[in-house]
């Protein structure tokens, strides 16, 4: 059984263990151990606020989602089953459409002569276009599109799992709708909102191609920080030790999360 | 028991709303790649096969088909082999490290796609593989193996495994028992994994800006930067034939399996 397991977990020790650990030791060592690289981040104001950035962006990015994904996924659970069908394909189909697609579609959308611009234009409601791309709410609005399905589709998972006998339940013992459903129905759906969020905001930690292509150079997320410095500064002990950081905050959430949820199960769904 | 009141339709609206912004993005290439104006105009002045035959005619997006195309199809040769004989020995061995193997063969889907790309070009930089056709395909490799590792292990685990007991107490050794016996059924979600480590090397991005460069860079490395100088029209076109094709494939994958289930 092991022999089976070997060439796939050959590919995978030395095409990102090797790499990653490489990257870790790169960080501390550099002609001798040295912590200098994570000093940078605490003392540079550029890392501080770029990594505080993210987390910010992320937080907005999750809410956001799931605000949008919860009553979708609501819906998704609660209607007939051809209409589900139809509800959950609209939400996976752009899951299977390249993330730098749909970036190049929101840039096509938002941007000054783009289709909201003159739509708004047109109907008179604006004047002048508006600053819709090339900034952070550029990149907010692409990357809620981009991970909205890790946030439906979790969500629809942990609500299928609800009888609907309970709400029914309390309904005969009183309940209105509402009333069942914040005593009942959203409790029971927390794990899905756990996982789903959990999910979005860690993918979003790492989030290259939105603010690279739709902040406009001024939204400079973490992933980028990396990559500037590998490519611009060829600063790759710099590169490795925000790396790593990112690495290990999303370790830690990862971790964190998985003794209430099962993971493993949610990571599998694209 | 259907009433239709104000709170029902504001929640319908609201559900509408939300699909539409997921779709919308999707659809609105379409309409750009057969426009004939270089922007996006409303309507569209007339429609236009202009942005195809740009792309067909330069030979620089020709040459990154090829390579995307070459990627994504030994991608799939490679990963799909050895994803299923990973899923077959995680679902059928009781031993204790599997657990481990399995989260190892997972990684890709864990670690943040920009540390991935970076730990590799480091790790190509000293062996000589940034900017070949195998430094990129093994990567890709490693990129499609979650996926068909999660498709078969999903399948597998709804296949009774005394059937390939019985196949070998009649005889047959475990290789043709495999073969004979438990391949044709879980042939549909082999084929899902294969088609999800195509659509995962053609939708490739991040790792490719690292290290393909030179006749070596797909399809995404060039679109990426020609959306970074400014919006050309010509990635309309292959942004649709991109997402036709993904779309195709997912159907495909969606009907075998439910044929299979």
């Amino acid at each position: 059984m092991l022999a089976l397991v070997s060439p796939a977990l050959l590919v995978m020790v030395l095409l990102i263990v090797i790499p990653v650990g490489w990257l870790a030791w790169q960080s501390i060592y550099h002609d001798g151990f040295t912590l200098e690289n994570y000093q940078r981040i605490l003392g540079e104001d550029i890392y501080w606020r770029s990594f505080a950035l993210t987390f910010e962006i992320s937080l907005l990015v999750t809410l956001l989602a799931l605000l949008l994904g919860y009553p979708v996924a609501y819906a998704a659970n609660a209607v007939s089953k051809g209409r589900s069908v139809v509800i959950l394909a609209l939400v996976v189909l752009p899951f299977w459409t390249s993330v730098l697609v749909r970036a190049y579609a929101w840039l096509a959308l938002l941007q000054r002569t783009g289709v909201i611009n003159q739509l708004l234009q047109y109907l008179g409601i604006i004047h002048e276009p508006l600053a819709l791309v090339h900034n952070t709410f550029g990149t907010v609005v692409a990357t809620v599109h981009i991970l909205l399905p890790f946030m439906v589709l979790p969500l629809y998972a942990a609500m299928q799992k609800i009888p609907p006998d309970l709400m029914q339940a309390g309904a005969s013992l009183g309940a209105g709708p509402a009333h069942a459903f914040w005593r009942i129905f959203l409790p029971l759906s927390l794990p899905g909102v756990l996982a789903g969020s959990t999910l979005v905001f860690v993918l979003c930690l790492g989030f290259y191609i939105t603010p690279e292509l739709l902040g406009g150079g001024r939204t400079v997320m973490v992933s980028m920080l990396v990559s500037r410095n590998v490519e611009l500064y060829n600063q790759w002990g710099a590169a490795s030790a925000v790396g790593v950081v990112l690495l290990i905050s999303v370790l830690v959430i990862f971790s964190a999360v998985s003794r209430f949820v099962p993971l493993d199960r949610v990571l599998g769904q694209k | 028991m259907k009433t239709f009141s104000p709170g029902r339709i504001a929640f319908v609206s609201f559900c509408a709303l939300v699909l539409l912004f997921l779709i919308l993005p999707v659809l609105i290439i379409v309409p750009m790649s057969f426009s004939s104006a270089r922007f996006l105009t409303f309507p569209p002045p007339s429609l236009s096969l202009r942005w195809y035959r740009e792309y067909v005619d330069n030979p620089a997006w020709m040459q990154a088909t090829q390579v995307t195309l070459t990627v994504a199809i030994f991608t799939v040769l490679i990963a799909t082999p050895l994803g299923v004989a990973a899923a077959y020995a995680i679902s059928q061995s009781k031993l204790r490290i599997m657990r481990l193997v399995h989260a190892t063969l997972l990684l890709p889907l864990v670690v943040p796609i920009i540390i991935t790309a970076v730990g590799i070009f480091f790790v190509y930089a000293r062996v000589g593989l940034v900017a070949t056709m195998p430094g990129l395909v093994l990567a890709n490799v490693m990129l499609g193996l979650p996926y068909v590792v999660i498709s078969v292990v999903a399948g597998l685990r709804s296949f009774d495994a005394t059937q390939e007991m019985v196949a070998r107490s009649l005889g047959m050794n475990r290789l043709r028992s495999f073969f004979a016996v438990t391949l044709p059924q879980i042939k549909a979600s082999v084929i899902a994994g294969a088609i999800f480590a195509f659509i995962s090397a053609m939708d490739e991005t991040i790792v490719a800006l690292f290290i393909s460069g030179g006749q070596y860079q797909p399809l995404t490395k060039r679109m990426f930067t020609a959306l970074r100088d400014e919006i050309d029209p010509t990635i309309a076109s292959i942004s649709t034939l991109m997402t036709a094709a993904s779309f195709l494939l997912v159907l495909v994958a969606s009907l075998r399996q439910r044929k299979d289930a």
